[in-house]
């Protein structure tokens, strides 16, 4: 048996998706010869240390009533350099104009030689060289499935399942919020605000949506796919970005009558990075409604490849995040 | 550009080759040829159709040719467009000049707006089009979407693209 010991720094809703899959798992994973051990949990107010292995079914208990896991006042980065672990399960919130905790997280623990598995994207957004150079220079596993459309696989399609094939481009939906949207005004011939207010009750779109809505968050994961999947080093100012908010239920109503429906589609090939809303014929694979990704991986030997899933959620997210864990210590 | 033929052939061995050679000395792109066989018009001749791919210039010295061969032209039927493509516009449509929209790509010569669909919802909202362009082929229509972005970039409108169309 291996034992994995690693810290999940972020109890938001994924951290805690996390949670709850290492312990739906456990079975499974001791199975494959793994025990996961996590002796630190970490969210913005402090930390649960535990070198013996926290209790995750009593933090996440505890996040529910109080809040916040914290018994301890230490930052991520203090856990990473005080509490001896293999593996960083970074969850913090997404920032892509500094990076946020995240960056300094994922520094941290390359500094100190762990692996890290994360699901945030604004670390990855701003400087991805560096983090790459970080993370081999100490010799550290790094992966990132999480990042891009959820429990879809994307990332590691291209990069191991394909491998051997030469990937010609990627396009597809990539932000759930987005496709709710355009598929609700569709249906309810609704404008686009009732739609988005419609989003926000269900809490499908966030209370400030304009990450969502104008493109940026799909953005940021073609900069990641760019980086990851084409080796180029791009950033977020590659990215030519049209966002949804100007679409209208007169608009989509009539390319609907011509048998096409409007998509937020990114698309990131070698030459180019681009958002905008574009028209996709009913029946093409691109074409999938409410608040689904999907993604076209074009290859040179094998051609078109599409897979289709949840892009967000709790557990769905957990689920790339357990297949990084077991693709980098199983066997 | 694609032409259309409507020949009609003697019923005499060797009469295809009299009626294919004048279109490969022109170096005319030959896609389709429907021969009817067993058919024959009043006149006794095998009507044959002729779909082929050939520059403007060329065509008054392929009909010409064909004459010479003793092949009888019925109709010439020139496909002028062979690419076409459905935009949406969204924006103040209507009142930045739809009319001037039109023009932009229709006075290139290489490219028509032929069909548009229009809805103007109220005076404050936003108006939404949906035109279907044809164009010449690939690269003109590729020419007009660029003209058409220009102009939806100064009049503020959204355009949007079908997936396929490199944006």
């Amino acid at each position: 048996m291996k034992t994995v010991c690693c810290s999940i720094l972020g109890f938001g809703a994924i951290g805690q998706g996390v949670a709850e899959v290492l312990l739906k798992k456990k079975e499974y994973l001791e199975n494959i010869g793994l025990e996961v051990k996590v002796v630190a949990v970490v969210d913005s107010k402090g930390a649960t240390i535990n070198p013996e292995g926290v209790d995750l079914a009593n933090c996440l208990a505890r996040k529910r009533t109080d809040g916040t896991v914290a018994l301890d006042n230490l930052s991520g980065v203090e856990v990473i350099q005080s509490v001896a672990h293999d593996l960083v399960i970074e969850t913090t919130p997404t920032n892509i104009r500094t990076g946020g905790a995240g960056l300094q997280n994922m520094f941290a623990a390359f500094q100190t030689g762990k692996d890290v598995i994360t699901s945030n994207k604004g670390p990855l957004t701003l400087k991805y060289r560096e983090l790459m150079e970080a993370a081999k220079v100490a010799g550290s596993h790094f992966r990132f499935e999480a990042t891009v459309g959820g429990s879809m696989p994307i990332i590691n399609l291209s990069n191991e399942v394909l491998a051997g094939n030469k990937i010609k481009s990627v396009k597809g939906i990539l932000n759930g919020t987005c496709n709710y949207i355009l598929t609700r005004m569709l249906e309810e011939r609704a404008s686009y605000n009732d739609i988005l207010a419609e989003s926000m009750q269900l809490g499908i779109a966030e209370t400030d949506p304009t990450y969502d809505v104008e493109g940026i968050d799909t953005a940021c994961k073609l900069v990641i796919l760019a980086n990851a999947i084409f080796g180029l080093d791009a950033t977020y100012s590659d990215v030519k970005v049209t966002g949804i908010t100007k679409v209208t239920p007169e608009a989509l109503e009539m390319a609907y009558e011509r048998g096409h429906v409007i998509k937020l589609i990114g698309e990131v090939s070698r030459e180019r990075i681009h958002v905008a809303p574009r028209l996709v014929p009913i029946n093409h694979p691109l074409a999938v409604g409410g608040a689904l990704n999907v993604a076209s991986v074009e290859t040179e030997l094998a051609g078109e490849i599409t897979v289709t899933g949840k892009g967000a959620g709790p557990t769905e997210t957990a689920s790339a995040i357990l297949s990084d864990l077991i693709a980098i210590y199983g066997n | 550009m694609r032409v259309s033929m409507d020949i009609e052939l003697k019923d005499v061995p060797g009469q295809m080759l009299l009626a294919l050679q004048p279109l490969s000395e022109c170096k005319a792109n030959l896609i389709t040829v429907v021969h009817h066989h067993q058919k024959r018009t009043p006149r006794k001749t095998v009507p044959v159709k002729l779909v082929l791919e050939t520059r403007p210039e060329s065509i008054e010295t392929i009909k010409a040719k064909l004459e010479e061969n003793g092949i009888r032209i019925v109709r010439v039927g020139e496909h002028r467009f062979r690419e076409s493509i459905n935009v949406v516009l969204i924006g103040h449509v209507v009142h930045t000049g739809i009319q001037d929209t039109i023009d932009e790509i229709d006075r290139t010569g290489f490219a028509e707006v032929v069909d548009l669909s229009l809805s103007m919802p109220g005076i404050n909202m936003l108006s939404s089009a949906l035109m279907k362009i044809d164009a010449v082929g690939k690269e003109d229509l590729h020419r007009a979407l660029a003209i058409l972005k220009e102009v939806s970039a100064k009049k503020d409108l959204l355009m949007v693209l079908p997936i396929d169309i490199q944006a």
